[in-house]
């Protein structure tokens, strides 16, 4: 089995209050795993040290067999990249956005690529149109697209469907789906929507107050969870 | 009233006919604020987007002195830079090679980039801070630099800067205070627009005065035409 990421003891703070105490976590190449959990739970802040946006207080994040730090080197972060809930875009077209990240690398001729993402992400008439005049449903998509044309070896997704329409979610499920499958990509979903999670994840994890309460194939997930709270979570209880 | 209109219509007449003093005033009020305006930007717009972007300790303390700066009564620069270069002051008796004379064009130019600077510093600050936090971290996220990072949000700002620099440059093209205590307003040599207009109204040549302002007037109108111009294209 090929580990990307390992956790040992990690915690991370914010003004002195714990919001991550990860005891043990191994995250697998090529599959997707679904983190579910309420808000304020701890996803997001997992999700930023997973791209090497933040760093551990305490405890080991390694990446590749890495331990990461600030030093981590630039051509292992860039396998790394995130969709954020709320798409941030450049004010620019759709296009140059979605070059964005090829650029950063020095590839910006990789036409093929992104005309790829633009069609498969249904934004070829939108190719040229200002990003700031799209909906939030279209705007996701550019994201997603900008995302997939740099071919990252790990994919993370916080909340990525929020608010949008089925037509846009479905959309967007699909082409995690076909990153997942045809490129090898290895996704980390966040997401509140249990239904997602079953539906799109392998293995998937609840995150409860920053502690990974239970993590399981997604079928013993659903059907036959170890941990009461993560029952209750799946049976749509509130936990706070 | 009628002095006003004789000397509109002389001021036009004068710039119409090719007058050569006039023309190498307009050309050397161009070119002190010009590279003025040039050097500051250089030095301003990083450190203006260093502030907006960094968070440190003691950075209320920068904003504030940046703000005050913004403020600057020309004459207040113009007497440093007067105190600076002068026989008598700090720089004057070293005589280093690259240490500006007093009443050369140089000397104007270092006032004037003392008073654009804070300025663009100000204004790019501002702008660049308004570049949401949520786009900065989507592009580390994608694997920009922080170089990379800093560019793009330049590009995002673009707008703003560009505001900088056409503050920038107003507040330097109509000071007269700085100029003329630096640059001592010498015809043919450091006469700029504000400082001509300043001499010819003392003489009562109100018809040389208004056409000299008329010029004035109009150079800042292109200016802000062609930065209105830049803006369209960024949006």
């Amino acid at each position: 089995m090929d580990i990307l990421f390992e956790l040992d003891e990690v915690k991370k703070a914010y003004a002195g209050r714990v919001v991550l105490n990860v005891n043990n976590l191994q995250l697998r190449r090529g599959e997707i795993l679904g983190i579910v959990g309420p808000s304020g739970a701890g996803k997001s802040t997992l999700l930023r040290l997973l791209n090497f946006l933040e760093y551990p207080d305490q405890g080991t994040l390694r990446y590749r067999g890495q331990v990461v730090t600030p030093r981590l080197p630039l051509d292992l972060r860039r396998e790394v990249t995130t969709v954020f809930q709320r798409p941030a875009l450049l004010n620019a077209s759709v296009e140059e956005n979605v070059t964005y990240g090829l650029g950063l690398r020095g590839k910006r001729d990789s036409r093929a690529d992104v005309s790829a993402a633009i069609q498969r992400m249904g934004l070829e008439e939108l190719r040229h149109a200002a990003a700031r005049t799209l909906s939030g449903g279209e705007a996701q998509r550019v994201a997603l697209a900008r995302a997939m044309v740099i071919h990252p070896q790990v994919l993370l997704l916080d909340e990525p469907t929020a608010n949008l329409d089925p037509y846009n979610v479905s959309l967007i499920e699909g082409a995690v789906r076909e990153i997942n499958q045809r490129e090898g990509a290895t996704v980390i979903l966040v997401t509140h929507n249990v239904f997602q999670a079953r539906r799109l994840a392998k293995r998937v994890a609840l995150l409860l107050n920053g502690q990974i309460i239970e993590l399981a194939p997604t079928r013993d997930f659903f059907e036959a969870p170890c941990d009461e709270r993560t029952r209750a979570f799946v049976n749509g209880e509130m936990i706070y | 009233m009628q002095t006003v209109i004789d000397g509109t219509i002389e001021g036009l007449r004068l710039l119409f006919t090719g007058n050569q003093e006039l023309w190498s005033i307009i050309f050397l009020s161009a070119r002190v604020s010009g590279l003025a305006l040039l050097i500051s930007a250089v030095i301003s717009i990083p450190l203006g987007s260093l502030l907006g972007l960094v968070y440190f300790r003691g950075k209320g303390i920068v904003q504030a002195l940046v703000y005050t700066g913004m403020g600057l009564p020309p004459v207040v620069a113009g007497l440093a830079v007067y105190l600076l270069l002068s026989r008598k002051g700090i720089l004057g008796p070293l005589n280093w090679p690259w240490v500006p004379e007093l009443f050369t064009v140089e000397a104007m130019i270092l006032a004037q980039v003392i008073i654009a600077s804070p300025v663009v510093i100000g204004y790019t600050m501002a702008a660049v801070a308004d570049v949401s936090q949520d786009l900065r971290v989507q592009l580390q996220s994608l694997g920009a630099t922080r170089v990379q990072v800093t560019l793009a949000v330049l590009r995002e700002a673009r707008l703003g800067v560009i505001v900088a620099l056409v503050g920038g440059f107003g507040s330097i093209i109509s000071e007269v205070g700085a100029v003329t205590l630096v640059g001592g307003n010498i015809a043919g040599s450091t006469r700029v627009l504000t400082g001509a207009i300043l001499l010819e109204t003392r003489e009562g040549n109100f018809d040389r005065a208004i056409g000299l302002g008329l010029v004035l007037l109009l150079l800042a109108f292109v200016i802000n035409v062609g930065a209105t111009r830049l803006q369209g294209k960024g949006r």
